[in-house]
């Protein structure tokens, strides 16, 4: 097994190689934060935060806190040269208007049909969609990173058990195991990781994973 | 026309039950002396409208902690835990709406729009009770305007006839607010004369502004 540690650096490290030139991309709170710090060199993107900005520069290169500046997560953060704020629904706009090429989040569940739950668990836990339910539907490509299991229990499911955020809005499922691409047939695996094998991960996986012909060792 | 008043000169304005909007993402942009200032009044059975429930101890948060709200209409709720607790036994009402959607609402309400179609929420739980519409071959929901009775602003710079402008990403619900409510208070962290802003610069212009506290 592959360390939770670990796992989410190595989503991290995968997910940035699939950021292209040019892009605007936002960035889920948490994990998908992360993938910032592993942009491929020779490519510029830009990240946006729904808050009201383009232009995010990396967490980790901010050290000047100015608290009139903060990412959707509430963290201090600085902005590049090339950036600028805006407002709630100009930020919107960037998103439902297929602006943003690209947005990476987090998931409680997945499924087969590309459906995304990740905002309640009904009695337990209500944190709200805040703007997840907008960037899922607007984005051009949404890829999802998470760690496989949660508890050892399979994420990816052959229906969401847990109210949706979006029906079948999900491209790419990108997990410490493997990389997997939601398509009409069901969810195919393009990649997978070299520490684990076709059995454990289809047995950590609750629908069918279709394995893909040319499939390929994840490149990390 | 004085708009320029005291802390004293706010007090009497506010009232039990009115409906609220206040500006500002976990707090960043959200009016903290105007907040005093309710938290003072003890004022009750407020309906908040925001981005979130910010955190226990800022913005609108505190006003959740100080059991003054009834209702909040909101989109996120998770990081403050005292929101969720009083939602569950019942004491606050909590209305989700998608980011994009509640701020949409809040245009609407100030722009005079009867409504808004968005294609997010379609297919959630979102979409319960709500209009659906089947335009070109895709869903939208129909999403009804909101207004309120104050909107309580925070302008970084703002001349003495409120034209405001934000700084970095105080901005988010402030200028939308300024639009959708009967009395629109803007609490100014720094005060200038008019003539001294850049007008090209001006986010929320000063006619749309009642009354501005320092």
């Amino acid at each position: 097994m592959i360390d939770k540690k670990l796992g989410k650096e190595i989503i991290a490290r995968r997910v940035a190689k699939e950021l292209r030139d040019g892009q605007l991309v936002n960035l889920g709170i948490g994990l998908p934060t992360k993938i910032a710090n592993y942009i491929p060199e020779g490519i510029e993107v830009s990240f946006q935060s729904e808050n009201g900005m383009t232009g995010l520069e990396k967490l980790s290169e901010s050290d000047k806190e100015n608290e009139d500046i903060i990412n959707a997560g509430g963290g201090y953060v600085g902005v590049l040269e090339n950036g600028a704020f805006f407002d709630t629904s100009f930020s919107f706009g960037l998103i439902r208007g297929g602006h943003v090429d690209l947005t990476v989040l987090g998931a409680l569940e997945v499924d087969k049909m590309g459906n995304l739950a990740s905002w309640i668990i009904p009695g337990k836990l209500v944190p709200g969609m805040g703007g997840a339910m907008d960037l899922v539907t607007g984005a051009k490509k949404v890829i999802i990173a998470m760690l496989h299991t949660a508890k050892g229990k399979p994420k990816i499911l052959e229906e969401c058990t847990l109210p949706l955020t979006a029906k079948g809005v999900i491209d790419l499922i990108v997990t410490e195991l493997g990389v997997m691409e939601v398509t009409d047939e069901g969810i195919v695996l393009k990649e997978i990781n070299k520490d684990t094998t076709i059995e454990e991960i289809k047995s950590l996986t609750a629908c069918e994973l279709i394995i893909d012909d040319d499939l390929q060792v994840m490149e990390i | 026309m004085n708009k320029l008043v005291s802390e004293n000169q706010i007090k009497p304005l506010l009232k039990n039950g009115l409906v609220i909007m206040i500006g500002g993402f976990l707090g960043c942009g959200t009016p903290e002396k105007i907040i005093d200032l309710i938290i003072e009044s003890g004022i009750k059975d407020l309906t908040i409208i925001g981005n979130d429930t910010s955190y226990e101890d800022k913005g609108i948060g505190r006003l959740i902690v100080n059991r003054q709200v009834k209702k909040v209409i909101t989109s996120h709720i998770g990081t403050n835990p005292v929101t969720g607790q009083l939602m569950n036994s019942g004491e606050l009402e909590v209305e989700l709406s998608p980011q994009g959607t509640l701020i949409e609402r809040i245009r609407a309400g100030g722009y005079g729009l009867g409504g808004v179609l968005t294609p997010t929420g379609v297919g959630t739980l979102v979409e319960e009770g709500k209009k659906v519409l089947d335009i070109d071959e895709k869903e939208y929901l129909l999403e009804m305007p909101i207004r309120a009775d104050m909107a309580l602003v925070r302008g970084s710079i703002v001349d003495t006839f409120g034209n405001t402008i934000y700084k970095g990403t105080t901005r988010n619900f402030n200028p939308m607010i300024a639009m959708a409510a009967d009395t629109v208070i803007v609490e100014a962290e720094e005060l200038v004369k008019p003539g001294e802003l850049d007008k090209e610069s001006i986010i929320t212009p000063g006619v749309l502004v009642d009354y501005i506290i320092n």
